[in-house]
């Protein structure tokens, strides 16, 4: 019940707050999502969307940092996780 | 993918592992919090491939496993009623009551409809005023927002043929319940990352500081995984216990404001009791009393279902407090298969039991694939 994967917007209709949804895309298979608790994305974002709803929205610097970190660490253990002498 | 493949290269596995192989000094028990994470763990072998010094418990994550039986009796019940339609998450159908499940009901000619948003259960009152429609209201955080919705849409129609039956529960009271236990043998916890998505992460801060854990929010993928492992392993390696968020692409420390903010005005927290651990103190949320009248235990007479005793041999309370791994129960993959579950651990999507069951292969409490 808790597991999501991304999807990204493909289109986004209505004007009411509460019912205003989004055309979202998971690889090809495409759902309506309820937009009401996050009112501010866009076309091409991506969402993680909950039962329905949209809750989260993708970070695409942060989602880079986890392998810029990953770099700088295999540069300092080296491939073995050894320290690189 | 995008944001998918990447988090399953088996190149940065390789790394992460090696990082990880780097940091281990000594023997660490984690607890990865989400059913979710259970899966993805047993799925890749990741628990295999960490180093033997590191033990990786599963949680109590999974809200069809901790639905107290009581309520899937009273789900049973309201389903086998002729005026009612009764709506579900579909994980929620397999789920053994005393004497049946939501599907055998739905078999019998019951009317019993899985939705994939509380939204569609709403609908289904508006297209069908003649009938009672009764939703299961389950849960952890990240349902919360959607059933609080559908209420308090269903309240803004006016539509008196919408109720909810609920169930909802809460992750940090139950991590303080396992780390208040004399039995607890957790150092450190991968949090849930989509319950974070919803709530943040600073109630973690608390309980972080008063039983010296580390908790780092994580993600669901085996990148993910892997890199909560690291960051929770070092900060022990340290001595550390501070709240990080390895999930930062997805979770924000406030976490979504407008959900929090619905889910308040249309739940109060409440004392639930959690299948096969017991009552737990707060851990739950039950309708406010402005929308009571969209509860249905208020809008039903269901006082002849109560609290009822769990088949003797079933371990599910264990295995989801972290103390007894699924392998271990006599019954596993013999007696209890996911076809005929004793407990609700072998039956959902999200249950440790069903993840061993479908991953690894165990018979008998003897595990055969290491």
């Amino acid at each position: 019940m808790c597991l999501a994967v991304p999807g990204k917007i493909l289109s986004m209709s209505g004007d009411d707050p509460w019912t205003r949804t989004a055309k979202v895309s998971f690889g090809g298979v495409v759902i309506d999502v309820n937009l009401a608790y996050l009112p501010d994305v866009k076309v091409d974002d991506y969402v993680i969307v909950h039962a329905g709803f949209a809750l989260s929205q993708i970070d695409e610097a942060e989602a880079l940092r986890i392998f810029e970190d990953l770099s700088g660490l295999t540069a300092e253990l080296g491939e073995d996780g050894e320290p690189a002498v | 993918m995008k944001f998918i493949d990447e988090y399953r290269d088996p190149a940065a596995a390789g790394r992460w592992l090696a990082a990880i192989r780097g940091l281990v000094t000594r023997p660490w028990t984690l607890m990865e919090v989400c059913g979710g994470q259970t899966h993805a763990i047993l799925k890749y072998g990741i628990d295999e491939l960490l180093p033997r010094e590191v033990t990786l418990l599963h949680g109590p994550g999974c809200p069809v496993c901790v639905t107290p039986l009581e309520k899937i009796d009273r789900a049973v019940e309201l389903a086998s009623r002729s005026d009612v339609i009764f709506c579900s998450f579909g994980d929620m159908l397999r789920v053994p009551g005393t004497d049946r499940d939501l599907l055998s009901v739905k078999a019998s000619g019951g009317d019993v409809r899985i939705v994939y948003s509380p939204l569609d259960a709403v609908r289904i009152a508006t297209e069908n005023p003649d009938k009672q429609v009764v939703f299961f209201a389950v849960g952890f955080e990240t349902t919360a927002p959607g059933n609080a919705m559908a209420v308090y849409q269903a309240k803004r129609a006016g539509l008196g043929n919408f109720s909810v039956l609920v169930s909802h529960v809460l992750v940090p009271p139950a991590l303080e319940a396992i780390l208040g236990s004399p039995s607890c043998r957790v150092q450190g916890f991968l949090a849930a990352g989509h319950v974070c998505a919803v709530m943040g992460y600073s109630e973690y801060i608390p309980i972080a500081a008063r039983y010296k854990v580390p908790i780092v929010v994580t993600g669901f993928e085996p990148i993910d995984l892997l890199h909560g492992v690291f960051l929770c392993l070092k900060q022990l390696e340290e001595g550390r216990a501070e709240v990080e968020n390895q999930y930062a692409r997805v979770v924000s420390e406030l976490g979504n404001r407008p959900a929090q903010a619905l889910v308040r005005e249309v739940f109060g927290v409440v004392t639930r009791a959690w299948r096969g651990i017991g009552e737990i103190p707060g851990s739950g949320l039950g309708l406010n009393e402005a929308f009571a009248g969209f509860d249905a235990e208020r809008r039903f007479d269901l006082s002849a279902v109560g609290p009822r005793p769990e088949p003797a041999e079933c371990i599910a309370g264990q295995v989801l407090q972290g103390l007894r791994k699924p392998h271990e129960c006599q019954a596993f993959g013999t007696r209890c298969t996911p076809e005929h579950p004793l407990g609700a651990t072998m039956v959902s999507s999200e249950g440790a039991c069903a993840a061993y069951y479908q991953h690894r292969r165990v018979v008998g409490g003897q595990e055969g694939s290491r």
